[in-house]
């Protein structure tokens, strides 16, 4: 039995009459790659801010690398990274500054920084843009970037939001072996996206339909349950349950 | 956690430092302001064009026109015929026509003599131009009055600003419109950029507290308030010859407190506005206007009508107004403008508040 990192039981968020989370239980393994599905409005971003210590939930618990979102959120944030679908550095800083400025947000010494960082970009084959502004920088570069920068201060869980949006195929497959680096290395990530072929990447998925988490399980078994070849079908059948809108 | 902190106040001055254009903006708002309230734009009277209509060319009246002749508001543009008036006002070649009486030096002794006389100096002005004929009725009468008469029956003195420079008027006015554009309507914009962009989100989820992340917003803005503060107080000391006689000080001190006030506000916009757009409309329709019209930088607050008379109360621009401009004109210290200041610290204490609150209740 492998340590467990992310634990949810009855997770529930209401935002007046509407049940945005309704009652959600999962365990995430360390060094697991957790999708995270759901069509739009399913409940996707809602369950994953209250992991993030961004909100709280109505009721049920949860904890992140040991920590309760009740009543620990603060210390949770010092232990996850965090990436958007937004691309989310800021474009009139080069590289460096960018990584600088993450790294002493996370409390790191200028020492440490350095060090982090020149590894990192090493790792990304950067280090000659280091003093270019990320703003210069293509898409794609962009969003590799941002994935190493949340992982600047070596977190324990990495929430990913739709981090691949309008990529393109060959960048995603980069993207996706540094997650698989990270995911060897130990980090557990828990990402989120609409392309199902990224879903066939993952340890394991599960999959929100009308803030309830209808199947969970490896891709693999997913597939046999339902009968289907791939994970496009397997959405596709949930998904058509759903009864809210977008 | 203190390194969080510095590198915050860093980036953000990053960010100012970078945007060149926005720099030059700042710095070149104030000056170009300055410079055009302070010598082109005035609400002075100048080089008025007058005529004078004389039946007698005797020696009261050249002495009469002589001054007027003299004078640096008006222009004397020559004698004409009493027909000539009306055309000459209606073509504007002239603003002001002097009529004098036929048996002017006659009554001028007999009025001197202490005999009760009719009218012996006519003023016909066009008065198209509301401001420009109250103010060269005023200018003419003690003009002429002067040797006309001894019958000036009060002496007027103009304390504090006895040349009466609009100049003086105006700097305490510019400042507190200044210090609102750069401070408020700046930090607000930047905060409302970083929810726009996303990068407000990656933040969030950091272990960053809030509070610090718009203090370290603020720390910035009021460091370029401070520069443009000091830029102002240059000019006015040294271009525009404004008198500071109350201490430069006490001007800094009510200075630094309305820019805490301009940078709350600001904060207070930005948990309003969801785009930059929106912020800077806010800033710029909600605030600016108000404070123009308001704070008795374009008008005196005397003379506005009595709903907008309440209105200037909630405006704080007119606070700061009335004591910049009694300390740096009247010459008095900050401790005589004690109300205004009081006034000041209320509303920022009370805006820093409802915005922190405002603030954190977005998050949740």
């Amino acid at each position: 039995m492998s340590e467990i990192v992310i634990s949810v039981r009855n997770l529930t968020k209401k935002f007046g009459r509407f049940t945005a989370v309704d009652n959600i239980s999962f365990d995430v393994e360390k060094g697991e790659i957790f999708g995270f599905l759901g069509a739009n409005g399913a409940g996707k971003t809602t369950a994953m801010r209250m992991l993030c210590g961004l909100s709280f939930p109505t009721s049920g618990n949860g904890s992140v690398a040991g920590f309760d979102v009740m009543t620990e959120a603060e210390e949770i944030k010092c232990h996850i990274g965090y990436m958007s679908q937004r691309f989310s550095l800021y474009n009139d800083l080069t590289i460096w500054e960018n990584m600088m400025l993450f790294a002493g947000i996370y409390g790191m010494s200028k020492k440490e920084s350095e060090q982090r960082a020149l590894w990192l970009l090493d790792r990304l084959q950067f280090m000659s843009e280091k003093d270019t502004m990320v703003g210069s920088l293509p898409l794609g570069w962009k969003q590799k970037l941002s994935f190493v920068i949340a992982t600047i201060h070596k977190p324990e869980v990495i929430f990913l939001d739709e981090p691949t949006g309008g990529v393109d195929p060959i960048t995603r497959r980069q993207f996706w072996e540094l997650i698989y680096e990270e995911a060897a290395a130990g980090t557990t990530i828990f990402v989120t996206t609409h392309y199902m072929d990224e879903a066939e990447y993952c340890s394991r998925v599960s999959i929100m339909v009308d803030g309830k988490i209808e199947a969970l399980d490896t891709p693999q078994a997913l597939k046999k349950q339902f009968g289907v070849v791939s994970m496009d079908e397997v959405f596709r059948t949930l998904a058509r349950r759903a009864k809210r809108g977008d | 956690m203190k390194q969080n902190f510095g590198s915050f106040v860093k980036k953000e001055s990053l960010h100012i430092l970078r945007d060149t254009r926005t720099m030059l903006v700042v710095m070149l708002i104030p000056v170009v302001l300055m410079v055009l309230f302070g010598f082109a734009i005035s609400t002075e009277v100048n080089n008025i064009p007058v005529a004078v209509v004389a039946p007698n060319r005797t020696d009261g009246v050249e002495k009469a026109v002589d001054r007027l002749a003299h004078n640096e508001y008006f222009s004397f543009k020559g004698y004409i015929s009493a027909t000539e008036i009306d055309e000459q006002l209606r073509t504007g070649k002239v603003s002001a026509v002097v009529v004098f009486d036929a048996d002017f030096d006659k009554k001028l002794a007999q009025q001197q003599a202490g005999v009760p006389i009719t009218p012996a100096i006519q003023l016909i002005v066009d008065a198209s131009n509301v401001n420009t004929a109250n103010s060269s009725v005023a200018y003419m009468q003690g003009i002429l009055l002067g040797t006309a008469s001894q019958q000036a029956m009060f002496e007027t003195r103009m304390l504090f600003n006895p040349q009466m420079k609009s100049a003086y008027n105006f700097v305490p006015g510019i400042m507190g419109f200044i210090f609102i554009l750069v401070c408020a309507m700046m930090t607000s914009v930047s905060i409302v950029r970083e929810k726009e962009v996303g990068t407000m989100e990656v933040l969030l989820v950091s272990p960053v507290r809030p509070v610090k992340i718009i203090f370290a917003k603020m720390i910035p803005y009021f460091g370029i308030s401070f520069v443009v503060l000091v830029v102002m107080l240059v000019l006015a000391r040294f271009l525009l010859d404004v008198p500071m006689s109350g201490g430069v000080w006490g001007i800094l001190a009510v200075s630094i407190l309305y820019l805490l006030l301009a940078l709350s506000l600001g904060l207070l916009v930005s948990t309003i506005a969801q785009t930059q757009l929106v912020a800077l409309l806010v800033s710029a329709v909600v605030m600016m206007m108000p404070i123009m019209m308001l704070s008795g930088m374009m008008f005196p607050i005397e003379n506005l009508p009595d709903f907008f008379k309440v209105v200037s109360h909630i405006i704080p621009a007119r606070w700061y107004n009335d004591a910049i401009r009694k300390m740096m004109i009247q010459g008095v210290s900050i401790v005589d403008v004690w109300h205004d200041v009081v006034i000041l610290v209320g509303m920022t204490v009370l805006l820093i508040t409802v915005s922190l609150k405002k603030f954190n209740d977005k998050l949740e």
